[in-house]
C-alpha cells in the first residue's frame, strides 16, 4: 500500500444474505446445474470429441432407459436414503459419525451368519426376526462403542467411527473366507434354498426394502421435529451448554441417538442382504456410508429433501455407468462427468447464502 | 484546531443490517473525543472502518485531508491510526515484550532486546505500570490493557482509538486510565474513546460525537452538554433516568448458602469458602470485576456446577420449613424436587437460549417434557411466546423466526420473560442488561422490580455500579472468589465498593492462590 495515493475499492465484497428464500435457493441450483452441462459440454466435445448433447441423451436412459433400469434406481436410491436417514439425527447433533458404513457392514454380516447357520433350523418367520434384530444389535453395537467413549472421554468421534469401519472390513473379509470354504468365491448364501431371502414383490425382491425406507422416510421426519427426543438433539446439537442448562443429560442423549443411528445402519445391513444382494462382501456397503452423509448434510435433515438429493446421485452414478459402456469411455471419464454436476451443485450453496458485489457497484444498486 | 480525519457520508451495511449511514464527522489533532451511542449505534464499526477492520460500502475517509484507503490494520498503522479493541488480541503465553514485538515489519531486524528497550522509553513517558517480562495470562485485566495500549503506541501512531476501555476496569483503574490517557494528550496525540457511559463522557473528554442507530447525530463541547442531554440525544427522545427502590418487605430467607468452594478444572479456586443467605423480597447485587467467581456462584447454585465437598447451597420453599440441599442435583433433579429457580445466565445465546430455534421452541426449553409420553406439547410454548411477545413488546418477525437474528435485548426480553413465566421463588440474573439499550435495560430493571415486589429473592449479578447502587437492597463484593464485602445498598457508596472489589489479590494472579 503506498501511503493510499491510489484510491481503490476492493475488487470483490462477499456480503452474506440474510433469511435465504426458497425460490432464490432454487434458482441458484438451477443455475448451477445449467452452468455444469455448459461446463461438462465443453469437456465432453474438447476431450473426447462426442457431441455433448448425446452423451446427456445416453445419461438419462441410465435412470429412464427402461423400466428395469427405473426399478434399479428406485432400489438404490431406498439403500442411500435408509443411511442418510439414519445419519439425520447424529448430524443434526453435530456428532461426526462417519463409522456408517461399518455399522452397515456389521448389520450385513449378523445377518448372513444368521442366514447360514441357523437358516434351515427355524420357521421362517422366527428367522427373519433373529436376523432383523441380530443386524440391529451388531450396528448398535458398533456405533455405540464411539458414542460411550465420546460421551464419557470427550474422545474424537470422526476418528472412532473411522477406524470401526476398518475392523469391520476385516471382520467381514474374514468371515466371507470361512463362508466360501473351498469355493472360489462366495456366491448367494443359501442358493439351493433361497432360505432368508426377501419373497419378490410385484416381482422383486428389494420392494420390501422400498417399503421399509419409505416408512422411515415418515418415521424420522417426525421423530425429529414432534418428539422430546428430537428436540433433545436439536438443543444438544446447538450447544451443550444450553442443553446442560435445560436439563438435558447430554451424556445419555449422545450415546442414545448414535446408537439408534447404527441401529438404522445395521437395518439397512440387513435389508441389502435379504433384499438386495442376497450375500455378503466388503463391498455390501458400497460407499453409502459416505455418501450417505452428503445426503443428510444437503438436506439439512429433512427426509424429505433427502429422497431428492438421494435421487440425484443415484441418477448421476448410473447415468455415468451408462455413459462409459454407450461410448466405450473410461469410467473416469464419466466419473468426470458427474462429478462437474455434483460440484456445480455443492458450491451452489455458497452462492445461495453469499452475494459478491464487484468494485464500482453502487451502494444503491447493493441494497437492491 | 487541525482537522486530522474526516468521514465523508460513510455507510457500511452487513446484510440487510444498516451499521453506519452516511456518516459525516471529524476529529481534531490533539483532542479527547468520545464516541457515544448505545449498543448497535454502530460506534465499533465507524472506528473499526478507520483501523483498517473493515472497509465502507461507500464514502471516504480524509487522513489530513487527503483521501486514503485502509484495508487492514497495517495501512491504519502506517497512517499513525491505532485502536485497542474491546476484546484483547494477545498470546496468553507470549510476555509482554514478545506481544508487543509480533507483527513488527518483515524489514525490521528482530531484536526483542531494543524492542522492550523502547516500550520502557514509552511507558516511562506516559506514566504506565508494566512489567515487560511478565506474561499476559499471569496479567489482571487491566494489565492487559495497558499491554494493548502500549502495543499501539510503540507503532507510533497520532491517534489512538479505545472501544470500551472502562468495561472491565473498577473505579480506581479508571481513573489512573484517564490520567494515562490525558498524558498521551498532553503529548499531542488525539484520543477517540468508544463509550455508552456518560459519567465517564464527562468526566474525561473534550468533545462528544453522538450516534444513534447508525446515523451520526452531532457533537457538543463536553462543557456545554449534561447527562440529560447526551442521553436525549443518545435515544432520540426525553428518558426517565432514576432506578426506582421500593423498600423491601416480607424479607424471608430462601437460600443459605455455606462454605461454597469451587475449584475449576486447572486447579484453580474460582470460589473460596463463600458463606451468605438470599432473602425473598430484596434484590440482592452481586459486585465484582468479571471473572471473580460471579458464574461460578451463579453455576452451583442452578446445579450447572461441579462443588467441593463441605459446601452446601439449602434452599428453602414457601410454605415449608424444611430446606431443600441443592447441590449434587442436575438442573433437571431441581426441577422435580419442586425448586422454582429461575436463572438468566451471562451467555443468553450460549446458554439461555437455542439460538437457532424460534421463540416457540425455546420456551419450551425446560418445560419440553410435560408432553404426552414421548411427544412434545407444542401448543403451549407457542402460546406463552405469543404472550411474552406482546406483553414485553419483543421485536420480532414471527415466534419461529431464529431468535440469533434479534437484537441483543429483545433476546433478552424473551429470555428474562421466559424465566419469569416459571413463578420462580429464586430468580438469578447475570449481567441481565449487558449490550442493551437505555429503554431495555429500565424495562428489566423494572421487571426484576416488581419480582421483588411479589415477594421472589432476586440476584442480580452487575457491572455497572451505578445501577447497583442504585437498584439492590444489598451488595454482596467478590475478589478473587471470596466474598470482601456485603453492604447496605442504600447507604454505601460506589468507592467503597470499588474498594472492595480489589481486596484480595485476583485469581488471575495466577498459581500463587494454590
Amino acid at each position: 500500500m503506498s501511503k493510499g495515493m491510489t484510491v481503490k475499492e476492493p475488487f470483490l465484497r462477499i456480503v452474506k444474505r440474510d433469511g435465504v428464500k426458497r425460490s432464490t435457493r432454487l434458482l441458484t441450483i438451477a443455475i448451477s446445474i445449467f452452468a455444469a452441462l455448459i461446463v461438462d459440454a465443453l469437456f465432453i466435445f474438447l476431450v473426447t470429441g462426442l457431441n455433448p448433447f448425446s452423451v446427456y441423451g445416453v445419461m438419462f436412459q441410465g435412470t429412464f432407459g427402461n423400466r428395469m433400469r427405473f426399478s434399479w434406481a428406485i432400489r438404490d436410491i431406498a439403500g442411500l436414503l435408509l443411511v442418510g436417514i439414519a445419519l439425520a439425527p447424529v448430524f443434526k447433533m453435530k456428532f461426526w459419525n462417519i463409522g456408517a458404513e461399518g455399522q452397515i457392514l456389521m448389520g450385513g454380516l449378523a445377518t448372513a451368519l444368521v442366514m447360514v447357520y441357523v437358516g434351515d433350523k427355524v420357521p421362517t418367520v422366527v428367522l427373519f426376526l433373529v436376523m432383523l434384530v441380530t443386524s440391529i444389535l451388531a450396528g448398535a453395537l458398533w456405533a455405540f462403542l464411539p458414542a460411550f467413549f465420546k460421551a464419557h472421554w470427550k474422545t474424537n468421534e470422526t476418528l472412532f467411527t473411522l477406524m470401526m469401519n476398518y475392523v469391520a472390513t476385516s471382520i467381514v473379509a474374514c468371515a466371507v473366507t470361512i463362508l466360501r470354504g473351498q469355493a472360489s468365491s462366495l456366491g448367494k448364501l443359501n442358493m439351493k434354498t433361497k432360505i432368508g431371502w426377501f419373497p419378490a414383490i410385484f416381482g422383486e425382491r428389494y420392494t420390501i426394502n422400498i417399503l421399509v425406507v419409505l416408512v422411515f422416510t415418515f418415521a424420522m421426519y417426525f421423530y425429529l421435529k414432534y418428539t422430546k427426543q428430537g428436540y433433545e438433539i436439536s438443543v444438544v446439537g446447538e450447544s451443550e451448554n444450553t442443553a446442560r442448562y435445560a436439563g438435558i443429560n447430554v451424556k445419555k442423549v449422545i450415546i442414545r441417538t448414535v446408537t439408534l443411528s447404527g441401529a438404522i445402519c445395521g437395518l439397512c445391513g440387513f435389508l441389502l442382504v435379504c433384499g438386495r444382494d442376497q450375500t455378503i462382501s466388503v463391498s455390501t456397503a458400497g460407499g453409502r456410508g459416505f455418501t450417505a452423509i452428503i445426503v443428510a448434510w444437503l438436506a439439512k435433515f429433512n427426509t424429505f429433501t433427502m429422497v431428492l438429493i438421494s435421487f440425484l446421485l443415484i441418477f448421476l452414478e448410473m447415468g455415468a455407468g451408462e455413459i462409459s459402456s454407450a461410448f466405450g469411455l473410461n469410467d473416469y471419464v464419466a466419473d468426470i462427468i458427474s462429478g462437474v454436476i455434483l460440484f456445480f451443485i455443492l458450491g451452489s450453496e455458497f452462492f445461495a447464502n453469499y452475494k459478491l458485489i464487484f468494485r464500482g457497484k453502487k451502494a444503491k444498486e447493493v441494497q437492491e | 484546531m487541525e482537522c486530522a480525519i474526516q468521514f465523508k457520508n460513510v455507510t457500511k451495511t452487513f446484510g440487510q443490517v444498516v451499521a453506519n449511514k452516511d456518516v459525516t464527522m471529524e476529529v481534531y489533532r490533539g483532542e479527547i473525543l468520545s464516541v457515544l451511542g448505545e449498543n448497535g449505534s454502530g460506534k465499533t464499526t465507524l472506528m473499526n472502518m478507520l483501523a483498517g477492520i473493515y472497509y465502507q460500502d461507500s464514502g471516504q475517509i480524509f487522513v489530513d485531508g487527503k483521501p486514503v484507503e485502509i484495508h487492514s490494520p497495517r495501512d491504519a498503522f502506517e497512517l499513525g491510526i491505532g485502536m485497542v479493541h474491546q476484546h484483547f488480541k494477545l498470546v496468553d503465553v507470549f510476555t509482554a515484550t514478545e506481544n508487543i514485538a509480533l507483527g513488527l515489519e518483515k524489514s525490521e531486524r528482530f531484536d526483542l532486546k531494543k524492542v522492550k528497550e523502547r516500550a520502557r522509553e514509552i511507558c516511562d513517558r506516559y506514566h504506565f505500570e508494566l512489567d515487560l517480562d511478565q506474561k499476559v495470562y499471569t496479567m489482571s485485566v487491566s494489565q492487559k490493557q495497558t499491554l494493548e495500549i502500549v502495543k499501539v503506541l510503540y507503532r507510533e501512531v497520532d491517534i489512538l482509538i479505545l472501544d470500551e476501555p472502562t468495561a472491565v476496569l473498577t473505579p480506581q483503574e479508571t481513573e489512573k486510565l484517564f490520567e494515562v490517557i490525558r498524558n498521551m494528550q498532553k503529548d499531542g496525540k488525539a484520543i477517540i474513546i468508544i463509550t455508552h457511559k456518560l459519567q465517564e463522557v464527562l468526566s474525561v473528554s473534550d468533545r462528544v460525537a453522538i450516534l444513534r442507530k447508525g446515523e451520526y447525530v452531532g457533537a457538543v463541547p463536553t462543557s456545554e452538554a449534561s447527562v440529560d442531554l447526551l442521553t436525549e440525544m443518545m435515544v432520540g427522545k426525553k428518558v426517565e433516568l432514576n432506578i426506582e427502590r421500593p423498600e423491601a418487605k416480607n424479607r424471608v430467607k430462601r437460600l443459605d448458602i455455606n462454605h461454597l468452594t469451587v475449584v475449576n478444572s486447572d486447579g484453580i479456586k474460582m470460589l473460596n469458602n463463600v458463606s451468605f443467605d438470599v432473602y425473598g423480597g430484596e434484590i440482592l447485587g452481586i459486585a465484582g470485576v468479571s471473572g471473580n467467581g460471579q458464574k461460578e456462584l451463579l453455576e452451583a447454585i442452578a446445579g450447572l456446577q461441579h462443588t467441593e465437598g463441605g459446601s452446601s447451597v439449602q434452599f428453602f420453599p414457601p410454605f415449608e420449613t424444611d430446606g431443600v440441599e441443592l447441590l449434587g442435583k442436575t438442573p433437571k433433579a431441581i426441577r422435580q424436587a419442586g425448586v422454582h429457580l429461575s436463572f438468566v445466565p451471562e451467555d443468553r445465546l450460549g446458554m439461555g437460549l437455542v439460538g437457532s430455534m424460534g421463540m416457540a421452541d425455546n420456551m419450551m426449553l425446560k418445560s419440553y417434557e410435560s408432553g404426552r409420553l414421548f411427544m412434545l406439547d407444542r401448543k403451549s410454548p407457542k402460546l406463552l411466546a405469543e404472550q411474552i411477545k406482546d406483553s414485553l413488546g419483543v421485536v420480532t418477525p414471527g415466534i419461529s423466526t431464529p431468535v440469533s437474528r434479534l437484537s441483543g435485548g429483545n433476546v433478552q426480553k424473551v429470555l428474562v420473560g421466559r424465566e419469569i413465566a416459571e413463578s420462580p421463588v429464586v430468580l438469578m440474573t447475570a449481567y441481565a442488561v449487558r449490550g442493551l439499550d437505555i429503554n431495555t435495560s429500565y424495562t428489566i430493571y423494572h421487571l426484576l422490580n416488581e419480582q421483588k415486589e411479589k415477594g421472589v429473592a432476586v440476584i442480580y449479578v452487575g457491572e455497572d455500579l451505578d445501577v447497583l447502587l442504585a437498584l439492590c437492597d444489598r451488595i454482596l463484593v467478590l475478589c478473587g472468589g471470596q466474598v470482601t464485602g456485603l453492604l447496605d445498598g442504600r447507604t454505601t457508596t460506589k468507592e467503597e465498593v470499588g474498594r472492595l472489589m480489589t481486596t484480595v489479590n485476583t485469581v488471575t494472579g495466577g498459581s500463587a492462590n494454590e
